[in-house]
C-alpha cells in the first residue's frame, strides 16, 4: 500500500495531523520529539498492519537508554502492537507487516539483511500473562542462553546472576530443579524477567507485566524496573496510569481514531512527554480528558 | 401455582406450605433420555467384559492341554499338524517385525508431519493438507493389503530392488502398515502440539530463539503427553493390524530372522484360522482364543505403560 493510498483511506488525517501536533515534524525525525540525552530505540513515521486492516498509524517515537518508557491508552489504541514491532514480534503473527521505520542503535531493524532472531536477543521481551516453560526454574533461565549459544563459563552463576536481579533468587534457590509451575503468578512474572536478562538483551519491551498480578506482586516487579532501569532500557505498556505515573521517565498516550470512510479504528500517538508534564499539564486535551478518567 | 401466598400475605398458612417447590409438570423425557444414556454407558461396559469371558472361556479350555510355558516360550507353531505344537514364539516374532518396521516409518513421517502442521504450515496450508492426512486413515486396510502385496512386495521390493525375497514379507507389510498409521500418530500429535499456549511460543522467540529450537525444546515437552499417547495408539493399531499382515506378510509360522523373510503374525493366525473348518470346542478351535487373549494382554498393557507415563510426564499449562 502507498502512502498516497493511505491517506486517501484516511481522508482524516489532515485534520488529525495538526490535532497531533505532528505536521510540522511530519518526514523530520524527532522533529517535535523531546530530546533525548541517549536515544536507543526510534519509531519514524510507523504503521502497522493486520492484513488490510492498519492497526498503527504513522508513529514517531523515541526512547531513551536507561529510561522506563510508559505507553498508555484506551484499548483498541496500538499500544501492544506498537511495542511487538519494537522487537519483530509481529513476525509470528500471519499477514502482520511494519511500514516506516525502527531503529535500534541507528540500524533499521526491519532492513532485509537483519535476522530477526538476533534483534529479539537484544530486544527482549516479558508477556502480559507470565508464561514459563514446561521446564524446571533452573532450565527456564538457561534456555535463553543454550539456545543463542552463549558462552557462559558457568551457567549455574549466570542463572543465580539472573534470578538475583530478578529479585527471585531467595524464593527459588532451594528448589532450582523443581517445575517453573509451581511459582505463584508473581514468582512466575519475574521469572520470566529474570530469562530475559539471562540472554542480556539491551531493552527489555513489557507488554502489561502487571495485569495478571496482585498489588504486592505488582508493587515488587515495579521495584525491579527501577532497579533494571540502572543497566536496561525498559518500554512498558500498562493499562494501570498510576503505574506510569509511578515508574516511567516518560509516557506517550495513544488514542484510537476511526476512519470516516471505512469506520477501522487505528491507533494513534496523541502526545509524548516527560511522565510529570503528561499527568500534570498535558499539551492536548484528549491526553487530559484520558488522564482524568473522562474517557477510556 | 395456585399454593404461592401472595405479596404482603401470611408467610406460613397452617396446614399449607408458603411456596410450592415441587415440579409442575413431570418431564418424561428427560428421564427417557437419562435412562437410555445410561443404558449406553453399562452396555459398553457389558460388552467388553463379554469378549472377555468369551475368550478367557475357551483359552482355559486350551491351557488345561497346553502348558502356559510351552505356549509362551515353545518356538514351533503347528497347531494343525498330527505332530502338534503350540509354541507361540514364530508368531509373535512375525508381529515384533511388522509391528517395528511399521513404527520406524510412522513415528518419523507421523511427527513430522504434525510438527509441519502445527508449527511450520499457514493457517491455509493446514486447513488443506490436515483432511488429507485424515483421509489416508480412512483407506480400508484390505486395499493396503493389495497395495502392500502386489505394488511393495512384488514391484518394489522384487523388481526395482532386486531384493531375494519371496511372494511374502514381513517388510513390505510393515512399510504399508507404517503409512497406514501415519495419519493417526500425525494427527493427534498435532491436536497435542497446537493446544500448546502461543505464549509459550512467543516467550521462547523473544529470548532468540528459532523457529525449530521453540518447537523442539519447548513446543515438544509440552505436548510430550499427547505426543506419547499418539505413539501408543500407534503401537496398538500395529499390534492389533490384521488385513494387511494376513495378505502380504504370509502365512507360515516360522521364526522370522529378517526382513525379507515371510512370516505370520498372530492377527495373521487367527483370520486365517477362523476361516477354516475348526470344529467348536476343539484344540484348533481353542487354540484361536489362546492367541486372541494374549493379544489382548499385549495391548492392554501398552496401554498401561502409556497412561502411567503420560502421568509422569504431564505438563500442566
Amino acid at each position: 500500500m502507498t502512502s498516497d493510498s493511505r491517506s486517501a483511506s484516511y481522508s482524516t488525517n489532515a485534520e488529525i495531523k495538526p490535532a497531533l501536533h505532528v505536521t510540522p515534524q511530519h518526514g523530520h525525525r524527532g522533529g517535535l520529539l523531546p530530546e533525548l540525552p541517549k536515544p536507543i530505540l526510534e519509531c519514524s513515521d510507523v504503521n502497522v498492519y493486520y492484513s488490510d486492516f492498519r492497526a498503527v498509524t504513522g508513529v514517531d517515537l523515541v526512547f531513551g537508554q536507561n529510561e522506563i518508557t510508559a505507553m498508555i491508552g484506551p484499548s483498541g489504541c496500538g499500544k501492544s502492537t506498537l511495542l511487538r514491532s519494537l522487537n519483530r514480534m509481529n513476525d509470528l503473527i500471519v499477514g502482520a507487516r511494519v511500514e516506516g521505520s525502527v531503529t535500534f542503535q541507528s540500524e533499521d531493524i526491519y532492513a532485509k539483511e537483519v535476522d530477526a532472531i538476533e534483534v529479539r536477543r537484544r530486544i527482549g521481551m516479558v508477556f502480559q500473562k507470565p508464561n514459563p516453560f514446561p521446564k524446571s526454574i533452573y532450565d527456564n533461565i538457561a534456555y535463553g542462553p543454550r539456545v543463542i549459544g552463549m558462552k557462559a563459563s558457568n551457567m549455574d552463576d549466570l542463572v543465580e546472576e539472573a534470578l538475583t536481579r530478578a529479585a527471585l533468587w531467595g524464593e527459588v534457590k532451594d528448589k532450582l530443579k523443581q517445575s517453573a509451575f509451581g511459582l505463584s503468578g508473581g514468582q512466575q512474572q519475574r521469572l520470566c524477567i529474570a530469562r530475559t536478562i539471562a540472554v542480556k538483551p539491551d531493552v527489555i519491551l513489557m507488554d502489561e507485566p502487571c495485569s495478571s498480578l496482585d498489588p504486592i506482586a505488582t508493587s515488587k516487579i515495579e521495584d525491579l524496573m527501577f532497579e533494571l532501569r540502572e543497566d536496561y532500557t525498559i518500554v512498558i505498556v500498562t493499562h494501570n496510569m498510576q503505574q506510569a505515573a509511578r515508574v516511567a521517565d516518560r509516557t506517550a498516550f495513544f488514542t484510537a481514531l476511526a476512519s470516516e470512510d471505512t469506520g477501522d479504528r487505528t491507533g494513534v500517538l496523541v502526545e509524548f512527554d516527560k511522565t510529570q508534564k503528561i499527568f500534570e499539564s498535558p499539551s492536548d486535551q484528549r491526553t487530559e480528558d484520558y488522564i482524568s478518567g473522562r474517557f477510556g | 401455582m395456585s399454593t404461592l401466598t401472595p405479596v404482603g400475605g401470611p408467610a406460613i398458612q397452617p396446614g399449607r406450605p408458603a411456596v410450592s417447590l415441587m415440579s409442575t409438570r413431570p418431564r418424561h423425557g428427560e428421564t427417557l433420555v437419562r435412562l437410555v444414556l445410561r443404558a449406553a454407558a453399562i452396555l459398553t461396559i457389558l460388552i467388553t467384559i463379554g469378549i472377555l469371558v468369551a475368550l478367557l472361556v475357551p483359552s482355559i479350555e486350551f491351557f488345561r492341554t497346553v502348558s502356559v510355558a510351552d505356549f509362551l516360550f515353545g518356538d514351533r507353531w503347528a497347531p494343525r499338524f498330527a505332530d502338534a505344537s503350540f509354541g507361540v514364539l514364530p508368531l509373535i516374532s512375525a508381529t515384533l517385525w511388522t509391528s517395528g518396521i511399521a513404527l520406524l516409518v510412522a513415528i518419523p513421517l507421523g511427527l513430522g508431519a504434525a510438527i509441519f502442521l502445527s508449527e511450520y504450515a499457514l493457517p491455509g496450508v493446514r486447513k488443506v493438507l490436515k483432511p488429507i492426512l485424515e483421509i489416508l486413515a480412512g483407506i480400508p486396510t484390505v486395499v493396503f493389503g493389495l497395495f502392500a502385496l502386489q505394488f511393495v512386495q512384488a514391484t518394489v521390493l522384487r523388481e526395482w530392488f532386486a531384493l531375494d525375497t519371496g511372494a511374502f514379507s514381513v517388510l513390505a507389510a510393515g512399510l504399508v502398515m507404517g503409512v497406514m498409521i501415519v495419519p493417526t500418530i500425525a494427527s493427534i500429535s498435532e491436536d497435542a502440539m497446537s493446544a500448546v499456549p502461543l505464549g509459550m511460543r512467543q516467550g521462547s522467540a523473544a529470548l532468540g530463539a528459532n523457529r525449530m529450537q521453540t518447537t523442539v525444546r519447548v513446543v515438544f515437552p509440552a505436548a510430550l503427553s499427547g505426543i506419547i499417547a499418539a505413539i501408543v495408539l500407534g503401537v496398538s493399531r500395529a499390534v492389533g493390524e490384521t488385513m494387511i499382515v494376513a495378505i502380504a506378510a504370509g502365512g507360515q509360522a516360522r521364526m522370522v530372522t529378517g526382513p525379507l523373510e515371510q512370516g505370520q503374525t498372530m492377527t495373521g493366525f487367527i483370520a486365517n484360522a477362523a476361516l477354516g473348518d475348526s470344529r467348536v470346542g476343539s484344540l484348533e478351535y481353542d487354540t484361536l482364543f489362546a492367541v486372541g487373549l494374549l493379544l489382548f494382554l499385549v495391548t492392554l498393557l501398552f496401554n498401561f505403560i502409556s497412561i502411567r507415563f503420560v502421568r509422569r510426564f504431564r505438563e500442566i499449562y
